[in-house]
């Protein structure tokens, strides 16, 4: 240590609640977003979508439209720049929606077919508005359902490996004492991030620059620099401040649109989404039709795990919703096959959102393994230590940590789950049924190469550089406290610098990778630094800097099970007049590493678990099958949790060392909604003796089912042998429903 | 966005004056429907002539007992007045049911009852829709219409209206009063929203360019026991798939005085008048309620995705009669 310096060891920032360091700019409003810096000179983009779900454009009628007060040009497939979707991008192929304006072809409903610029934003939406586009309609096929003839099971990508086996299911489902057999269906469902999409693109220089909201300006930058043909170091983009993502911020059209736009008109061009426009441009969840087999012994445990799940995409490029993948990893079974398989309609791609496959995965399996639970007369907790793997169900490898049991042990405790009465529909609080149900979490700790910068300034403060895009989550303040933990220096002598192309490649704010990414490098850099001034001198005006990149560390990473886990517990109240579910109380208990900043983790697990609440009850997106378009895409008609529907919420962890890991640090992101709609569903089963397995459980559904519940008793027959449910016999007869009669996904 | 003229009204007879036969104009209250259908093009007015400066924003309690609320109350104001919690209490509660605390600010009563229903074929301009756009046709028949009307619909248009308000006010027969170029007028609520027929782009039978000027709630004892009850698919800030205004006056087991109105089952706040006279003079028993809700709902009409609300609004029917009856015996 150096006087020059001025350090003073400071220990254990990691671990110490900080609140946001950009907090007090975003509460006040001076934080600004992609679509509010300010630019001289600057243009407006606004983008016309296709109203038909599949044709061809036979014109676009722009010239009345360049008459229009403003208007600076119309681009559309007739006049806009080429780009080139032909290229490997850091996540695969781009999505050829980036490919506006290229050719005559319209694949479903939303389409972008037109950009309108002009000097106000006003003006380019009513010319926008007023433009007239011709199509030649073809007839097209919305119509996403289980069982559908054309499912096809997709090729391996690097991403997801569609089917996995181990062992004989049919055999051991005949050898099985107690079978469950059930469809799952989850909807369409939407991000909507509070900020939309924006995107602002300028010549600088001979530079393209572009201030944009994303999950990653590295990857946007790349991404750019391929589709223009540019090369990589003439593009930066830039994105300070992120209003939420959620998977939906990678490239889209609009920023497509503003750099074409801004290298034809030669000024700055900004293209903001509306919140109509998102629901077609930026990706959503896929619909899914799950459909699981579990087959035990009467003491559950488990001999057969059959997860089956069918998703959508489009015509134009294959996306699969990995709903099957979390079986792999919670449950040992002495078979297990999963599948997943696709369907191509005539609608926008679908893509990552919060928790992509273990979301609508979760709600199938964990209703299933509730369903189970019931079925053997045994504790759902029980149920799940009994099945508790050694090693990976499928791959047979180590866990880096798993401590799920932990999470459940926790989690009964507070929640008060011994107290439980089993037996459902028997506790009512005037009009309210009351029940309680859990289920377990999962979500893979991920991570991908970056690089970082750290530097001794000669003021005695530290500048860390790492191309992290902080989404909401306190990035930034996450790695403020890991490098100063690192520098075992004071957090408030360290500044961060985030969110710029130009600090160098660095892995996205995506697939809950990005705290265990960056720290990583931050971590190697920071100590690399705190090494050098250890050695004493003094420190240079350009200050003194170390740098890291752990594309080799994490090569050399051995190969094991590495994920999250958790345990939720729900409780609800369901009116018997009016079939209204409210949950009453949510807890849930992570084992996730490190976590590095509790302040902003309970808030991102809490983020999760409401969103998990909201995808239980409210969300879904309702697609017209005549226009092929969806109805009431706004946040009028997409419902989702309002604070009313909000209970008390707790979010808490245990310790969860990962030994022989560089960092320790796993991802939060995602796992906070993972089993939270499944525990919810196991709750109105509970109270009310209905199981639903169609999510989102509305008071429709609720009154139907109970309709349907009480016909079928007074007819005789017992209650959750409904139609399309569960077809495994009792357990005390050991009888097995069979065969595939209710069109099973990839049957 | 089309550009519009603006205009701030300070009397009555200058904002009717404003508006004129202009079909392009539109009275502006709280803005709180008008400005987002004007965002998504629904309308497009060339002018809006703001009313929020008329001198309508009071409320008060006539000799007879009844009520006179301004055009321009807002619905918070008008929630919160104690001569509407004592005298009218479902009023209360329906408003508060309604939007969020913000919108409940900038809301007012006469803008209320035109609000404009949600469905979401209307509020979509690419879609054909016979409310917007007359003899286009109605895509919600054959498509999504789980939150549509069961009662007094027609092939030719199935929305609701969205109104909260509204169903109490139909509960308590309020009177509409309004102001023309040819001098004042009054509706009954009864006879404010049509038939839907296959006239559905006629929404009331308000005179074009009336301008509303206040809502008179006779004097009603019965209300005084009063309640709504909305049924949403999330706690709040989302309209109802299903509500109730009941009212209620019982004397040793047997109904002296009923009010019920329904609201989202119909294109109108729904007012239950086979349920009503099927129970006055009969026990006020579960039974009874259950009868006259069946009354009611015999003429439903039930596509495949809302036939739950006959469910529904029986079991709400029962519910709230049941709840009141409890009240009265207390």
């Amino acid at each position: 240590m150096t006087t020059t310096t001025g350090i003073t060891s400071v220990a254990g920032a990691i671990g110490s609640g900080r609140t946001r360091v950009e907090g007090r700019d975003k509460v006040t409003g001076a934080a600004r977003y992609a679509g509010e810096v300010p630019f001289a000179e600057l243009a407006h983009g606004w983008l016309m979508l296709s109203t038909v779900a599949r044709g061809r454009i036979r014109s676009v009628e722009d010239g009345p439209v360049l008459a229009m007060p403003g208007v600076l040009t119309v681009l559309h497939h007739g006049n806009a720049p080429r780009v080139d979707i032909d290229y490997m991008g850091m996540l695969g192929r781009p999505n050829p929606i980036v490919g506006i304006f290229q050719h005559d072809r319209v694949p479903f409903a939303g389409w972008p077919v037109a950009l309108v610029v002009a000097e106000t934003s006003e003006q380019a939406r009513e010319a926008a508005e007023a433009l007239v586009v011709e199509y030649d309609v073809e007839p097209h096929d919305v119509a996403f359902r289980a069982g559908r003839q054309d499912a096809y099971t997709p090729e391996s990508t690097p991403m997801v490996q569609p089917e996995t086996e181990k062992g004989d299911v049919e055999a051991q489902l005949d050898a099985s004492a107690v079978v469950v057999d059930a469809e799952y269906t989850t909807p369409e469902e939407h991000h909507n991030p509070m900020e939309p999409h924006a995107a602002t693109a300028r010549w600088d220089g001979g530079r393209l620059d572009v201030v944009d909201s994303n999950q990653g300006s590295s990857w946007v930058a790349n991404e750019l620099a391929q589709l223009f043909s540019l090369d990589p170091a003439s593009v930066r983009v830039r994105s300070e401040h992120v209003g939420g993502a959620f998977g939906s911020k990678g490239l889209s059209p609009h920023q497509v649109a503003a750099v074409m736009a801004t290298t034809v008109l030669q000024r700055p061009v900004r293209v903001v989404l509306t919140r109509r426009q998102m629901f077609s441009l930026i990706g959503y969840r896929s619909p899914t039709a799950q459909r699981i087999r579990l087959g035990a012994d009467a003491d559950g445990r488990l001999r057969a795990l059959d997860h089956q799940a069918q998703s959508l995409t489009s015509t134009v490029y294959e996306f699969i919703e990995s709903s099957a993948v979390l079986g792999r990893v919670l449950y040992d079974a002495d078979a297990h096959h999963t599948l997943h398989r696709l369907v191509r309609l005539d609608v926008p791609t679908p893509t990552w959102m919060r928790a992509p496959g273990e979301a609508p995965g979760s709600f199938a399996l964990e209703s299933a393994l509730d369903e189970l639970a019931e079925k053997c007369g045994v504790d759902p907790i029980a149920l799940r230590v009994r099945n508790e793997p050694e090693t990976g169900p499928v791959s047979g490898l180590p866990f880096s940590s798993r401590n799920v049991l932990a999470c459940f042990e926790e989690g009964a405790r507070r929640f008060g789950w011994a107290d439980r009465d089993p037996r459902p529909g028997l506790r009512r609080e005037g009009r309210w049924l009351i029940g309680t149900g859990t289920a377990a979490a999962t979500y893979p700790s991920g991570v991908g190469p970056s690089t970082a910068a750290v530097t001794a300034e000669p003021d005695g403060t530290f500048t860390v550089r790492i191309n992290a895009a902080d989404v909401g989550t306190g990035a930034r303040t996450a790695m403020l406290l890991v490098a100063a933990d690192t520098l075992g220096v004071d957090p408030d002598s360290v500044r961060v610098r985030i969110a710029d192309s130009d600090i160098g490649p660095a892995m996205i704010a995506g697939g809950s990778m990005g705290t265990r990414s960056w720290a990583w490098a931050v971590t190697i850099a920071a100590n690399e630094l705190r090494e050098r001034l250890a050695l004493g001198g003094g420190i240079p005006p350009e200050g003194i800097t170390a740098r890291s990149d752990t594309a080799e560390a994490i090569g050399a990473l051995s190969k094991k099970e590495r994920h999250s886990f958790g345990a939720q517990f729900a409780e609800v109240a369901v009116d018997v007049d009016t079939g209204e579910v409210r949950v009453r109380r949510l807890l849930g208990i992570y084992a996730a590493g490190t976590i590095v900043n509790p302040l902003t983790a309970r808030s991102q697990f809490i983020g999760g678990m409401i969103w998990g609440l909201s995808m239980a009850l409210h969300e879904e997106a309702v697609r017209d099958q005549v226009s092929g378009g969806h109805v009431g895409p706004d946040l009028a008609g997409y419902h989702f949790a309002a604070h009313a529907d909000v209970p008390l919420i707790e979010a808490d962890w245990v310790d969860d060392p990962v030994p022989g890991d560089p960092v320790a640090i796993k991802g939060i992101g995602e796992i906070g909604i993972v089993g939270v709609a499944a525990a919810i569903a196991n709750a109105v089963w509970h109270a009310t003796g209905v199981r639903h397995r169609e999510l989102p459980i509305r008071p429709d559904r609720v009154l139907r089912a109970a309709d349907e519940a009480r016909r079928r008793a007074t007819d005789g027959i017992p209650v959750g042998m409904e139609e399309g449910g569960t077809r495994g016999g009792p357990a005390e007869g050991g009888a097995r429903g069979g065969g595939a009669e209710g069109g099973a996904p990839g049957a | 966005m089309r550009e519009f003229g603006y205009e701030r009204a300070f009397d009555v007879s200058g904002a009717v004056a404003l508006i004129g036969s202009d079909p392009d104009a539109r009275f502006l209250g709280g803005g709180t429907n008008l400005v987002d259908l004007m965002k998504t093009g629904v309308e497009r007015p060339a002018l809006l002539v703001d009313v929020r400066e008329l001198p309508l924003d009071r409320i008060e309690l006539e000799r007879d007992g009844g009520l006179r609320i301004g055009a321009t109350v807002t619905n918070s104001d008008l929630a919160a007045h104690p001569d509407v919690r004592r005298h009218y209490p479902a009023l209360a509660q329906a408003v508060l049911a309604g939007a969020s605390g913000q919108l409940r600010n900038m809301a007012t009563v006469g803008g209320n009852l035109l609000q404009r229903t949600r469905c979401g074929y209307f509020t979509d301009i690419s879609r054909p829709c016979n409310r917007r756009s007359p003899g286009s046709g109605c895509p919600a028949v054959g498509g999504e219409h789980h939150n549509h009307a069961i009662l007094g619909a027609s092939e030719h248009c199935i929305a609701t209206h969205p109104s909260d308000m509204a169903v109490a006010l139909a509960a308590f027969d309020a009177v509409i009063s309004y102001e023309t170029a040819d001098g004042p007028g009054e509706l009954p609520i009864d006879g404010f929203y049509p038939p839907v027929g296959d006239t559905p782009h006629i929404e009331t039978t308000l005179p074009p360019g009336a301008l509303i000027t206040g809502v008179t709630l006779p004097p009603a004892p019965v209300a005084a026991r009063s309640r709504y009850r909305k049924v949403r698919e999330r706690a709040s800030f989302a309209f109802a798939i299903g509500s109730i205004a009941g009212a209620l006056d019982v004397e040793d087991g047997v109904v002296r005085e009923v009010r019920l109105a329904l609201g989202a089952v119909a294109s109108m706040p729904w007012r239950a008048r086979a349920a009503e006279r099927l129970l006055v003079g009969g026990p006020a028993s579960a039974e009874a309620f259950a009868a006259a809700a069946d009354a009611e709902l015999a003429a439903a009409e039930a596509l495949p995705d809302n036939g739950y609300k006959v469910t529904l609004m029986r079991n709400l029917i029962v519910a709230v009669l049941t709840e009141l009856t409890e009240e009265v015996s207390r």
